[in-house]
């Protein structure tokens, strides 16, 4: 189990080519941002998608009665978000000339997927410099954290941006928190590659913490959906607000990717069950670092229940959410660095 | 308690008839205790209430920091450990909270169990008179009569559950979304019930054993150092293996950090020991990460440490060797203290004898700094050193109070009646020769293993029942259960005008796509096979 120094000094090479390229791609999703035209403007200038505006308001309306049984609610916005999908679409072709903020829109997401790739190598890179899989101490976790987002991110856009107008755009918006993750990760946490200590030399640091890390890398796109849907339901401020996606996409962004990160999570818990079983003797012992798991959990879990519940489904909803990441983060950073706990291994000391 | 109140909320929806107010007040309560919004407060309860779990430092976690922490904040500590901060997971206010939500989750699981045997067994809803009302609604004119053509339709939806009128058809799918939440809820349930029966019926020992040979029987609770049983469980029947440590040997890299700990051990299963083979030892290497697996019970190499060897050598030529554990004081460089007692053999009377015990105290560093002063700078066996303090005298053994294997009573050392009478550096080999003639070898460095014996009756069901939430929490989150509906009407000229409604019942967005493809589906493929 030597150290490759070579290979190790290439991945930081990549390491710091990644946070350039995403430093860009947020400038570029950051240009779009700011010269995309309000809604407003927008649907006097193009006649020819009015649809997705109007199922904008339409199902904020509709939100806020919700003396309707649950299931009707849910499923008529969501229908009314399903509806302009063919309306949105067919005007495309009609106009070549793209505006300035969808040509930077495009060029950010270019970069965007560059950015992945490269990440993708410092992280492959500094597994073969070791000779281990590249989770053993906080700068790689934090690293593959910010991995995860931009994947996740990558997959939103996908998925939703095609039927959700104005989804592209929000990439300034995730991209700010990952960059100030890289950079802290690429300064205060940055650790030399080594060897991990006996404790993690085990399969299950593959299973348990690539799991953890997958599921906190999605944590970060609902939780940022989640500001930003309240932002836009307050309409404050408010020219920041009327440039943002409808409510009904937002709320749905944070809950489709939510859905997703929370089976995945309680997956990564019972992994890390098994374990704390195996390498500490007990399968749960409130651990700082279970114990913020658990609340986290259990946070997560009133988000999904909120949805469903009557008075809880919009503004309490994403607060939850939004209470949700904070738990996440502070998880990965405040318990790993400020208290003595058995999951420190930050590699810091 | 979680079955009896259930009764009023079924019988209570009939206007005319009055409850009595007592039964009004319990029935309210119960139905408040198991809404939704209350589940939702308790849970936020439960996360505000595990915070200070992971704040504070927790007894049960790290005594030495609760300590510290209570000597830093004198005052606010008194009202941390009136409200039990300390040991938040073993408290009445923790218990109530988590006792309410599963009196809660009880209370809206039963009848929502009772519902769904019920909703399995239900055909689905009439349709709907007015479609075009339905979120997702569509209209075509097909070929065929209105019943050709809703027998066509009605087979295309083979995997809905479908029930037909005469002029349509109402189908819903996505059953196994509340299959999958009550799985989910109801192993919640059963998760909590396993780990309470590893609450009772559990132990965690443990134990130092010296890595040359040293032995350890499971027989009972005094064979350990420490041991924290279960409420039931009294130390008694407890099953009777052996282990017996032959090596231990830890690996390091260049900067101290440990690459790998191995204890060679032997062990005895229960059956063994109690058919009187106790001569054989079945071999395994102990390491992190993989316990040993025994009769039901795990054993864990926890920690390891140095035993300094000492042989004294009285005037009288009597000879006695010591090997006791030392602490780690510096888990980087494994700096070690503790003390080694002798008690002078061959003295007829008890008194004099008492008086001149010997005890050898101070610190071990397996690889001395060297110099006067000796400190470690690694943790591996390189050049060890101790630097001792020889004392003579009453060591207060006979006492009758417990004292501390790693230092000397420090209260005999106040009263005069324990004196130091040398102090010197030693590496193994050299020795001290005292003012009466008496000689102190450092003979050599043994190592000892901290080992924990760890007993859960419970843990396999809960594992199981954790991965039945998992499953129950994958259905419930990636099923929809939907509905959808066909109505045929006849039409001009031998056609049929058929008419699509669909709606999701559940939160979940993302109908409208499989909707369109059903649409697609039925009727592109209905007017297209009659032409």
């Amino acid at each position: 189990m030597t150290i490759d120094p070579v290979l190790s000094s290439y991945s930081d090479m990549l390491f710091q080519g990644t946070v350039v390229v995403y430093l860009l791609a947020m400038a570029f999703y950051a240009v779009e941002y700011v010269s995309a035209r309000s809604p407003k403007v927008a649907e006097a200038a193009e006649v020819a998608q009015p649809a997705a505006v109007a199922a904008g308001s339409g199902t904020a309306d509709l939100g806020i009665v919700s003396a309707e049984p649950a299931s009707m609610v849910g499923s008529a916005s969501s229908a009314s978000a399903d509806v302009p999908v063919p309306a949105a679409r067919t005007p495309k072709p009609e106009r070549p000339r793209r505006s300035r903020a969808s040509r930077f829109g495009r060029m950010a997401v270019s970069l965007t997927i560059l950015g992945v790739l490269l990440h993708v190598g410092s992280i492959a890179l500094r597994g073969f410099a070791t000779d281990r899989w590249p989770l053993g101490n906080m700068y790689e976790y934090t690293s593959a954290v910010c991995l995860a987002a931009m994947v996740a991110w990558l997959v939103v856009l996908q998925r939703v941006s095609p039927t959700s107008k104005g989804v592209r755009r929000l990439g300034v918006f995730v991209l700010a928190p990952v960059l100030t993750l890289m950079v802290l990760a690429g300064t205060v946490l940055y650790a030399q590659a080594a060897p991990v200590v006996p404790a993690l030399q085990s399969y299950w640091l593959v299973i348990h913490v690539t799991t953890v890390t997958l599921a906190t890398g999605l944590f970060i796109v609902p939780g940022i959906a989640s500001i930003l849907y309240l932002c836009k339901r307050a309409g404050k401020p408010a020219r920041f607000a009327e440039k943002l996606p409808a409510q009904e996409t937002l709320d749905r962004l944070a809950y489709r990717t939510t859905v997703v990160a929370f089976p995945m999570y309680t997956f990564a818990v019972i992994c890390g069950a098994i374990w704390a079983e195996a390498a500490w003797g007990r399968f749960w012992g409130w651990d700082p670092k279970e114990t913020v798991a658990f609340v986290a959990w259990v946070v997560y879990a009133a988000y999904l229940h909120a949805r469903a519940t009557s008075g809880w489904r919009h503004v309490g909803a994403a607060w939850i959410n939004i209470v949700g990441l904070a738990t996440v983060i502070f998880n990965l950073f405040f318990v790993n660095m400020v208290i003595a706990g058995l999951h420190s291994y930050a590699g810091l000391g | 308690m979680t079955t009896a109140p259930p009764a009023p909320p079924q019988t209570a929806p009939d206007p005319p008839k009055r409850t009595p107010a007592a039964l009004a007040v319990l029935r309210n309560a119960w139905r408040g205790l198991t809404s939704m919004r209350t589940a939702l407060v308790l849970l936020f309860l439960l996360a505000l209430a595990s915070l200070p779990g992971a704040l504070l430092p927790q007894t049960s976690l790290n005594p030495q920091l609760v300590d510290q922490y209570k000597a830093d904040h004198p005052q606010l500590s008194v009202l941390w450990d009136k409200v039990g901060a300390f040991e938040v997971f073993s408290t009445p206010w923790f218990a109530a909270i988590y006792l309410l939500l599963m009196i809660s989750l009880v209370g809206c699981l039963t009848p929502r169990s009772l519902e769904y045997l019920r909703a399995m067994r239900q055909r689905p809803v009439a349709t709907p008179r007015n479609l075009s009302r339905m979120p997702h609604h569509a209209v075509d004119v097909v070929d065929g009569t209105p019943a050709e053509v809703l027998d066509r339709l009605d087979g295309r939806l083979k995997g809905w559950r479908r029930t037909r009128t005469e002029d349509s058809v109402s189908a819903e799918k996505g059953y196994l979304r509340e299959t999958g939440n009550l799985v989910f809820h109801l192993s919640i349930v059963g998760l909590l019930l396993a780990m309470a029966v590893g609450k009772l019926f559990g132990y965690e020992g443990q134990v130092i054993v010296l890595a040359n040979g040293g032995q350890f029987c499971n027989t009972s609770i005094l064979g350990y150092d420490s041991f924290r049983p279960g409420l039931q469980v009294d130390g008694t029947n407890l099953a009777p293996f052996c282990i017996k440590v032959d090596s231990f040997a830890a690996e390091y890299l260049s900067n101290g950090q440990p690459k790998q700990y191995r204890a060679q051990i032997g062990y005895q299963s229960a059956e063994q020991v109690a058919g009187g083979d106790t001569s054989t030892w079945q071999n395994y290497e102990l390491s992190v990460n993989h316990p040993l697996r025994l009769d039901g019970d795990r054993v864990y190499l926890l920690n390891h440490g140095y035993a300094p060897r000492f042989t004294v050598t009285w005037p009288d030529g009597r000879q006695r060797t010591g090997e006791i554990q030392w602490q780690p004081v510096d888990t980087r460089t494994y700096l070690s203290q503790g003390a080694t007692k002798f008690e002078r053999p061959g003295i007829p009377d008890d008194a004099t004898g008492r008086r001149s015990s010997i005890a050898i105290t101070g610190l071990f560093a397996p690889t001395s700094s060297g110099g006067q002063v000796v400190t470690s700078t690694f943790p591996d066996l390189l050049a060890p050193e101790v630097a001792v303090d020889v004392m003579r005298g009453d060591l207060g053994l006979d006492d009758g109070r417990g004292q501390s294997i790693f230092s000397v009573d420090q209260s005999k050392v106040d009263s005069g009646e324990l004196a130091r009478v040398a102090r010197e550096n030693l590496t193994p080999g050299q020795s001290i020769t005292l003012d009466d003639g008496t000689r102190i070898t450092f003979d050599s460095v043994d190592d000892w293993v901290a080992l924990q014996v760890s007993h859960d009756p419970g843990q396999e069901a809960v594992l199981v029942f954790a991965l039945l939430m998992l499953a129950g929490l994958f259905l419930s989150l990636s099923i929809k259960r939907r509905r959808f509906w066909v109505r045929v009407t006849p039409a001009a000229d031998g056609c049929t005008r058929v008419e699509l409604g669909g709606l999701a019942r559940t939160d979940r967005a993302g109908y409208g796509e499989e909707f369109d493809r059903l649409r697609a589906d039925l009727l592109d493929n209905t007017s297209g096979g009659e032409r």
